[in-house]
């Protein structure tokens, strides 16, 4: 550079007063999201030579391909490049832990709706015409929908895996009291805004370079390397935002960036794929159904002494990450709750269904769901109030060294810190529980159509991911002579506020003003070898990522002021975009540019490892987690025991996010991830016809919350002054998944509303979602039986 | 026919936009995002459903500008003609938020932000339609927009604390520029967008659309489009002629006169609401759950009775209170009874060449009770699983007259005349009420679809009619989960 920039004109003009992690940033695209400016991909300029994928399915859940005639598809307007299972250049096979999925299906159809070919045309509107005209004939094979069916077929995607301590069975078998319990839990559709998409251009050399809305940037990068059977280093991927990921876009974003890149090697023009809403719901994956029983053996008290659990997902057609989502169903059946003598058996069903994939909470919610419903069929069963029952349970607060062995997991990892029970404490008097159950049971015995019911539950959520190799995260920070800083990380923004997040900490390592630091998107060729932005991970890991790059430079600078002005560096402080140094000052942009002229390198990577985290599947034993995130919900819902309708009067929530590094996106995350809980366990029911076709593939069938949905009366607080005793990012706790399991207490409630109907002697049976037609049929069953004197 | 016109014009914000040979298909949102670039507007669904793509349509009437939020995606660019197309790039002037906008930021009220320029729309209407919006008017207003990340509530936040001085854009020197922009645009010629592929024509009078119809006698009538756009968009197959009646002013009407209350083709359910809520209290609850904002701007109610769907809201309520449809053709015209209407799904007895003119509906006489049930697996802006209309008079705790309607049972609406003849003339009584909602299994057949299974559709409808019951005999107390919002 041959001149530098005059910054003296631009002194930073206020300072910044206090700290910023910790402070209510705004979003750092909430001008552009209220402006429509935010660019996502299907915004993206286009160029002149622009082209327009459509992708043709396959119209049968289970057969053998006889015929696929093109020809009509070839000739439809606007046509330029069709690509069948056999025109792939490299590899088809695109499973991102285990082979099985097919990026299109060569000779075997495995469920309705799935890729067989894709079509590059003029425009979209022609790309999605012309895949319609092919013609295709199939030779059924026979199918399988249900997990029991599965079950009794032995039908499995991957082995099933047990975890255990002790003798359940001889406990439960010696136990004064047994209850045991089945519950089907529906699926959901991640349901996303903007529906899948990527555009990819052709670059030199036979790489891409593709633009993508996805969670796992260097995932797609591998799979269309892969896909073209080039190296990595020859495709680029860039994501600068999503319009809503939820773990829908971990791996299922793959395909469709694959497909464009085959179609715009192949043509050597650009190529857009974007699957419209009803082609997104059809072909892409959902959160797990599963088909769980347990059987468990307490005594008088309702403390657990024995539990057996088996919990079986309908994983659909391959193995995408089933395998480990089972995993943290079965990680997650104690939630909150001690199980001495516990086995847990985690089934992975092969079914003829689209592949189910992530979602928010991976198995948790499934898991914990189960051993709620325990929880409550306890109470019932010893006439008690079910918080009184969970109570019992709680792992032992921490520390309490006398009774240690009560607050080891079924998978052996010690729970260190124990803020449940005084968390759940505080929230029962905030959200006065007691005087509202008896408030509740005078409405209940007052009124004959309408219930009310009250619920407290609590969630104990492991944080990392349970494949300890992807626990790492890398981050980039350039400063420029301007005194302006670039700040680049592995982590993807969609929505969560990581980005904000991120800018805060690294502004807070400079100490200058968070609008000096331009967040770009995420890049493969920026930092490379990154993990999905999931499992609630994006802050913790990328946070301090960038963090050790900010320290890295910050160090190379205190160094250099130490020695230029020759000055002790523990008498060097950077504070309100100034370095101090005993009675003199700089701005931070006259420092960067004095380090420049004097050659002190103002570029950094970061690196970091999650550590003290391990664990050994074969034994089912070790520390999978490096803590645990904390939350409790109190939800009162009025129930209609004429039509099962009901709504949701009042939500107290109380959630540990340890120091919040921003309260304003940490409340967004609890109070989104709860509705988005709320709705899959009440409305949100994906339905298909017997020959396995999706029904629902669109927001007139599939309702998810709106507006109008959400708690008459929602409150939602942080638990106040626990710092994460783990050295995590400025002591802050991952709240990306754990709200979402608070809403389980919106489901416990009206399960208590329609239990009042039997004088809360019986726990009635209710799979989810529930459905006003479930809530009815629950209310109907326990009707005949208290007449029955059950 | 003289004075035509065939290119359509609407102010793009407060400029006047003028389109010529476009395709009669084309979507306001298509137009926005593929050929003016105005990518601030986003496709969510493409259905209607999600609000994604809500923009804003200003009409002059009566000199006055009125403001709606419609769905992009399910509204012609040929309806635009004379209107003003507002979308999320004419709201921020020099980097200056509107007041909506900030306090979306203010409240950080976006997270992924994909809905937000959506909702941002929909609170700019709110606040030209009402100065301080009420709780329930903010619900009401956000019920067709969907948001996956935020969980609504810094939302309702946001639009509650909507800076109060909202001159920004609207000043009165403002609006009367916007007028006399519109006022450019000539409106008084028919509009005539054929090509030769097929006919499209906005009549401006009920005679050129007789005259139309009579020429083109299987031509589709157009009115809100929010099912015709569907169609589509959905099943892409061109039909013949379409015939916009939405500039028709003569049948955008509701009015009273003695003891009857007419509503014309082109009304919305929107532009009814007001009166229909006053006159018949109960349909508020009904109406306001009816689809979404956008939708309600948009669909008519005659068009919902012309669809002849089985899941149209008002139709069991029209059929329960004796409504008669005024039919034209040419130059007869004919009335029948609403519950004549329906012959089979999607099958009326609409005659070739004939159109719905309005509906006349019976003021609600005293001593009447109406009672109307929509049951859904979602509060807000869903299908009806049941939809459950009584009408009756009881004196002296008998039963002297009864009507019963359900919807979203079968393949059409339908009385459920067995149970009116076990209730008509007897006492009102559990014993009456338990062998009318016996008679109720012959009544109908429900099916199962995905929404809900017969059995559960029959349940409820049994229980509906104990519900109704139960209401009638205690006038005051809150029996419905929706009276605890």
């Amino acid at each position: 550079m041959r001149k530098l920039p005059d910054i003296k004109a631009k002194q930073p003009s206020a300072a910044i007063n206090a700290i910023i992690v910790g402070k209510p940033e705004k979003h750092e695209s909430a001008f552009k999201h209220v402006t429509g400016q935010a660019v996502y991909i299907d915004d993206q300029l286009e160029m002149s030579n622009q082209l327009h994928a459509a992708v043709g399915t396959g119209q049968i859940a289970h057969g053998k391909i006889k015929k696929l005639d093109l020809t009509e598809v070839y000739k439809a307007d606007g046509v330029i490049a069709v690509v069948t299972a056999y025109d792939v250049p490299g590899q088809l096979d695109i499973g991102p832990v285990f082979p099985g999925d097919k990026l299109l299906a060569k000779d075997i159809v495995e469920f309705y709706g799935q890729p067989l070919f894709v079509v590059a045309a003029c425009s979209h509107q022609q790309a999605c015409q012309a895949v319609k005209l092919a013609k295709i004939s199939y030779e059924p094979l026979p199918a399988i929908f249900e997990t029991k069916q599965a079950l009794e077929q032995k039908s499995f995607i991957r082995p099933p895996h047990v975890m255990q301590r002790g003798n359940a069975a001889f406990a439960i078998n010696h136990a004064p009291h047994k209850i045991t319990g089945q519950i089907i839990i529906g699926s959901q559709e991640h349901f996303y805004l903007e529906g899948q998409i990527a555009n990819v251009i052709p670059s030199e050399d036979g790489g891409v370079v593709v633009y993508i809305s996805s969670q796992h940037p260097a995932e797609i990068q591998r799979l269309v390397a892969e896909v073209l059977n080039i190296p990595f280093s020859l495709v680029t991927v860039e994501v600068r935002r999503l319009g809503g990921g939820f773990g829908g876009k971990e791996t299922q974003a793959a395909p469709w960036a694959c497909l464009a890149a085959i179609l715009a090697r192949r043509t050597q023009q650009p190529v857009k794929l974007r699957l419209n809403r009803h082609d997104d719901m059809v072909m892409t994956g959902k959160r797990h159904p599963f088909a769980n029983s347990y059987c468990i053996g307490f005594d008088n008290d309702g403390r657990i002494l024995g539990a057996e659990f088996t919990l079986s997902a309908n994983c659909g057609y391959s193995p995408d990450l089933s395998d480990a989502v089972v995993d943290r169903a079965m990680f997650h059946v104690d939630n909150a709750y001690y199980l001495d003598q516990v086995k847990i058996v985690g089934n992975r069903c092969k079914t003829h269904l689209v592949s189910n994939t992530a979602f928010r909470g991976f198995g948790g919610p499934q898991g914990m769901l189960t051993v709620e419903a325990a929880i409550d069929d306890i109470a019932r069963y010893l006439r008690a109030d079910p918080l009184t029952i969970r109570k019992i349970n709680f792992y032992d607060e921490s520390p309490q060294p006398k009774s240690a062995n009560r607050n080891i997991t079924p998978y052996y990892q010690v729970v260190e810190q124990n803020i449940l029970p005084k968390l759940v404490n505080n929230l029962e008097q905030n959200a006065s529980y007691q005087q509202r159950r008896i408030q509740i049971c005078e409405f209940n015995a007052e009124n004959k159509v309408l219930k009310k019911g009250l619920s407290l539950t609590p969630v104990k959520f492991g944080i990392s991911f349970t494949a300890k190799h992807l626990n790492q995260a890398g981050a980039l920070i350039h400063i420029y002579t301007d005194g302006s800083i670039h700040l680049n990380h592995g982590g993807t923004e969609m929505g969560q506020g990581l980005f904000t997040k991120v800018a805060q900490i690294v502004a807070e390592e400079f100490q200058v003003d968070r609008r000096n630091i331009f967040i770009s998107a995420t890049r493969t060729d920026k930092v490379p070898n990154t993990t999905a932005t999931a499992a609630s991970s994006g802050t913790d890991l990328n946070g301090k990522a960038a963090q050790n790059a900010a320290r890295t430079i910050k160090k190379r600078l205190t160094d250099f002021v130490a020695q230029h002005f020759v000055v002790d560096k523990h008498e060097i402080f950077f504070i309100d975009n100034y370095v101090k140094f005993g009675e003199r000052s700089i701005s931070f942009s006259e420092l960067i540019q004095l380090a420049y002229v004097n050659r002190i390198s103002l570029s950094a990577t970061g690196y970091y490892s999650t550590p003290k985290i391990h664990y050994d599947r074969e034994k089912a034993a070790g520390r999978p987690f490096f803590y645990f995130a904390n939350g409790a919900a109190v939800s009162e819902v009025i129930v209609d025991s004429l039509t099962g309708e009901y709504k949701v009067l009042r939500v107290d929530i109380l959630h540990d996010v340890g120091k919040s590094i921003n309260p304003a996106i940490d409340t967004g995350q609890v109070e989104g991830g709860f509705v988005q809980g709320m709705g899959w366990l009440t409305t949100e029911e994906l339905v298909w016809n017997d020959q396995g076709q999706l029904l629902t593939t669109g927001p007139d069938t599939y309702k998810i919350p709106t507006v109008g949905d959400i708690p008459v009366d929602f409150r939602v607080q942080f638990f106040s002054d626990t710092p994460n005793p783990e050295k995590t990012i400025y002591q802050s706790k991952a709240v990306g998944e754990p709200p979402f399991m608070l809403a389980i207490s919106v489901w416990t409630a009206i399960r208590d509303a329609i239990s009042s109907i039997s004088n809360y002697s019986i726990s009635p049976k209710l799979d989810t979602p529930a459905t006003p037609e479930r809530v009815l049929q629950a209310i109907e069953l326990i009707r005949a039986e208290s007449k029955a004197g059950v | 026919m003289k004075n035509i016109s065939r290119t359509i014009q609407f102010l793009l914000g407060d400029k006047v936009h003028s389109v010529a040979n476009i395709s009669r298909d084309m979507t306001v949102l298509e137009y926005l995002r593929n050929h003016l670039k105005y990518c601030g507007t986003k496709e969510g669904c493409g259905s209607g459903d999600c609000g994604a793509c809500t923009v804003v349509i200003g009409e002059l009437a009566n000199e006055k500008l009125h403001y709606k939020a419609v769905n992009a995606c399910i509204t012609f660019l040929t309806t635009l003609h004379g209107k003003q197309l507002i979308t999320i790039e004419n709201l921020t002037e020099n980097n200056q938020l509107h007041p909506v906008q900030q306090a979306m930021v203010d409240f950080n009220a976006s997270q992924c932000g994909f809905c937000t320029p959506g909702i941002v729309m929909t609170l700019y209407a709110l606040t030209k339609n009402c100065s301080v919006p009420t709780k329930k008017q903010i619900f009401s207003a956000l019920s067709g927009n969907l948001c996956r990340c935020t969980g609504y509530r810094a939302i309702v936040d946001a639009a509650a604390n909507i800076g109060k001085s909202m001159m920004y854009g609207i000043s009165v020197e403002y609006e009367f520029y916007v007028i006399n922009k519109l006022k450019e645009i000539d409106t008084n010629a028919l509009l005539n967008l054929s090509n030769e592929i097929n006919h499209y024509f906005a009549p401006k009078s009920i005679e050129q659309l007789v005259r139309l119809l009579e020429q083109y006698p299987d031509a589709y009538l157009l009115a809100g489009g929010t099912d015709f756009a569907l169609q589509v968009k959905q099943s892409n197959h061109p039909l013949k002629t379409v015939l916009y009646i939405g500039s028709i002013n003569a049948l955008k009407f509701i009015k009273k006169h003695d003891n009857i209350l007419s509503i014309g083709a082109a009304a919305t359910y929107q532009h009814c609401l007001p009166l229909l809520k006053k006159l018949y209290p109960e349909l508020a609850q009904l109406l306001e759950r009816f689809g979404s904002q956008q939708i309600r701007n948009q669909g008519t109610i005659v068009g919902n009775i012309a669809n002849a769907s089985p899941i149209g809201d008002m139709l069991p309520v029209l059929m329960v209170l004796n409504a008669q449809l005024t039919l034209r053709q040419a130059c007869s015209s004919r009335q029948i009874p609403v519950a004549d209407f329906f012959l089979d799904y999607k099958v009326s007895d609409l005659q070739l060449g004939e159109f719905i003119q309005s509906v006349e509906i019976p003021i609600a006489k005293s001593g009447y009770q109406l009672k109307v049930y929509k049951i859904s697996k979602r509060i807000e802006d869903d299908i009806s699983t049941v939809l459950a209309a009584f009408y009756l008079k009881i004196e002296n705790k008998y039963v002297k007259e009864v009507y019963i309607a359900f919807g979203g049972m079968a393949a059409i609406p339908k009385r459920a005349s067995r149970s009116e003849k076990a209730l008509l003339n007897q006492s009102w009584s559990e014993e009456t009420v338990a062998v009318a909602a016996e008679q109720l299994d012959y009544d109908l057949t429900p099916v199962s679809d995905l929404r809900a299974s017969a059995n559960y559709r029959m349940q409820v409808a049994k229980n509906l009619l104990w519900k109704c019951f139960f209401e009638v005999n205690n006038p005051t107390s809150l029996s419905r989960v929706t009276d605890y919002a």
